[in-house]
């Protein structure tokens, strides 16, 4: 006999699994030039003189992994780091991940630098490297004040850090000239136009380690919920459980912002529309986030770029209209 | 038996922070009732943590049927031990159902998914505390009373079917109103003698105390005042050591326990 967990969780993947795959299938095919899909993927034309698909494969359907992969991993990572802080309003950006990505992204772009290593970009490189420091940073100093994990501190210093880092990328704009500063905006803004499969395929790695620590941490994550003590009296080991959302999460969220930049409120939208409908249990709110949010975002992303075509939006500028109101609602429907 | 043999403890400076344990001794044999009492700050929760594995002592030993605490496993001890925190707040809403369920956790493997066993074990906690027609409800709707309830089911569906069982309760009645305080310890009391549990409260009440606990712990400043049967410990001379509280310890027939009338402060100590 199937438990109720298996059969819930098996519906939850089925109906967000199609929402997903439906969106990844459609997006490439909708722009502001139209594709004939037949043409696309005739295989007698050669590649270099077929425009549709060379629009389909080249431009558009990377754009669309990246929205997918990046609206996945947001979300999951959103899920996790609720579950760590126990605070429904937290998100993957909460804890300075993301402004210490921006923070290396724009010394990369500001800098010139170029030592970008197989293929892959030097911002894609310098913001997950600055994101990785800025997690560190955050991560020693709620090790520093308790033995274990301390979420307050973890909290405090990841605002703190937002705040710092973000004062030293105006130290550095400053300085920098127009061009400069147009292309750190424009990072800041969060765009899938990543042009390549490159740098999908260097994060893919990254996200996929995360994800095997994500289903593990399903269990963990409902038990966290209790408390630390509560937890810890079920049999957990809260400090390991910790560790692993808070590194692995960051992890997650580092990589999907070298992809996209700082793409706002996926990480908070998301995991709230699914626990609406899927309830609370983490093994099946995990996935279905993960599922909705790549649907999500590439949904976004089609509205980005056909809103106002054919000039093409950053995905950022759209989640942002629609996730900010929403943050509200939320914490309006709270009190 | 569980027991604490002359263990201390300090949260930050030692003999600086409160809640903190000097030498204090405890025990409780299977199938026993056994009551911490004290004043706000003499130890009690201390030395619950201890008891339950979340805290090492600095000196002295826990021991669960003469094996150390600190050599068991996690989960090993959580299938034989469970808590009751004071109060129980959670940041997402879970059904009653999912928050029993997760006393499966110490019995599953990291990947499994609990079974049509588990989930049987979990509708007769909730069955053994009256919630069942609560089941579907989100945890977060209910009163005081009902969630403590709920609690003890989680802890019922953690512990169960183990033999020498062991609920620890944290001033399991601070939050709750006088109906619901009474209701909570007539449920102790039946869960204690049908599932034969050992059972551990820390309490500040004493009639709370007087009318569950066959044997009594007194706390004050981290240190022992008394120990042992309630009928022995509960006496006007120990209670004016314990809260400086001039008392009236008499038996009520109707209650059928003793009861702790306080008359006075005892001014000056």
């Amino acid at each position: 006999m199937a438990s109720p967990l298996r059969r819930r969780r098996a519906l939850a993947l089925l109906t967000y699994g199609s929402i997903a795959v439906l969106a990844v299938v459609i997006s490439p095919l909708v722009g502001s030039t139209d594709v004939d899909l037949a043409r696309a993927l005739d295989r007698r034309i050669p590649f270099a003189e077929n425009a549709d698909a060379q629009i389909l494969f080249v431009a558009r359907l990377p754009r669309t992994l990246a929205g997918a992969l990046v609206g996945a991993t947001l979300a999951a990572a959103g899920v996790v780091f609720q579950g760590l802080l126990r605070n429904p309003l937290a998100t993957p950006f909460t804890l300075g991940v993301s402004a210490g990505a921006a923070l290396g992204a724009m010394l990369a772009i500001t800098f010139g630098w170029s030592f970008g290593t197989a293929g892959v970009p030097a911002v894609t490189t310098a913001s997950f490297a600055g994101a990785g420091a800025a997690v560190g940073i955050v991560y020693g100093l709620a090790r520093a004040r308790q033995r274990g994990l301390s979420t307050e501190v973890l909290l405090l210093a990841g605002v703190t850090m937002n705040a710092f880092f973000s004062a030293l990328i105006l130290f550095v704009q400053y300085f920098a000239d127009f061009a400069e500063t147009y292309r750190t905006l424009r990072w800041l803004m969060g765009d899938l136009d990543v042009g390549s499969y490159t740098p999908l395929v260097t994060a893919v790695p990254l996200v996929a380690l995360a994800f095997v620590a994500f289903a593990w941490l399903a269990r963990p994550l409902n038990l966290l919920n209790l408390g630390a003590a509560g937890a810890e009296t079920h049999g957990l080991d809260v400090t390991r459980a910790q560790r692993i959302a808070f590194i692995s999460a960051s992890l997650a969220t580092g990589a999907a912002v070298s992809v996209g930049g700082p793409i706002g409120f996926i990480g908070i939208i998301v995991p709230h529309l699914v626990r609406l409908m899927t309830g609370a249990d983490h093994r099946i709110v995990l996935p279905a986030a993960a599922l909705f949010g790549a649907a999500f975002l590439v949904a976004c992303d089609l509205v980005a770029r056909t809103a106002m075509a054919p000039i093409e939006l950053p995905v950022g500028i759209i989640t942002a209209l629609v996730g900010g109101p929403f943050f509200l609602w939320l914490l309006v429907r709270k009190a | 038996m569980l027991r604490a043999a002359d263990v201390s403890f300090s949260y930050g400076r030692p003999g600086r922070a409160p809640g903190v344990l000097h030498g204090a001794s405890f025990e409780v044999e299977d199938g026993g009732f056994a009551g911490i009492l004290g004043p706000n700050g003499s130890g009690k929760t201390t030395l619950l943590r201890l008891l339950s594995g979340t805290a090492r002592p600095a000196s002295g030993r826990v021991t669960l049927d003469g094996r150390d605490l600190a050599t068991m496993g996690r989960a090993a001890l959580a299938r034989r031990m469970a808590v009751v925190p004071q109060e129980t707040r959670l940041a997402f809403e879970y059904s009653v159902l999912e928050v029993v369920t997760m006393g499966r956790y110490p019995h599953l493997g990291a990947f499994e998914v609990e079974g049509p066993a588990d989930l049987a074990i979990c509708r007769d906690a909730l069955a053994q505390t009256g919630t069942s027609h609560l089941e579907d409800r989100p945890f977060t709707t209910l009163s005081g009373g009902e969630k403590q309830r709920v609690v003890i089911a989680a802890a019922l569906a953690q512990i169960g079917s183990s033999h020498g069982a062991i609920l620890l309760l944290d001033e399991p009645t601070a939050a709750l109103d006088l109906g619901y305080q009474l209701e909570t310890a007539r449920l102790l009391r039946d869960l204690q003698a049908r599932l034969r549990l050992t059972v551990v409260i820390s309490t500040h009440d004493l009639n709370f105390a007087a009318s569950l606990c066959r044997s009594l712990l007194l706390l004050r400043d981290g240190r022992v005042l008394a120990a042992g049967p309630t009928d022995r410990v509960l006496a006007p001379d120990t209670i004016a050591a314990l809260y400086d509280v001039e008392a009236d310890v008499r038996h009520h027939d109707a209650a059928g326990h003793l009861v702790v009338v306080p008359v006075a402060r005892i001014a000056g100590r």
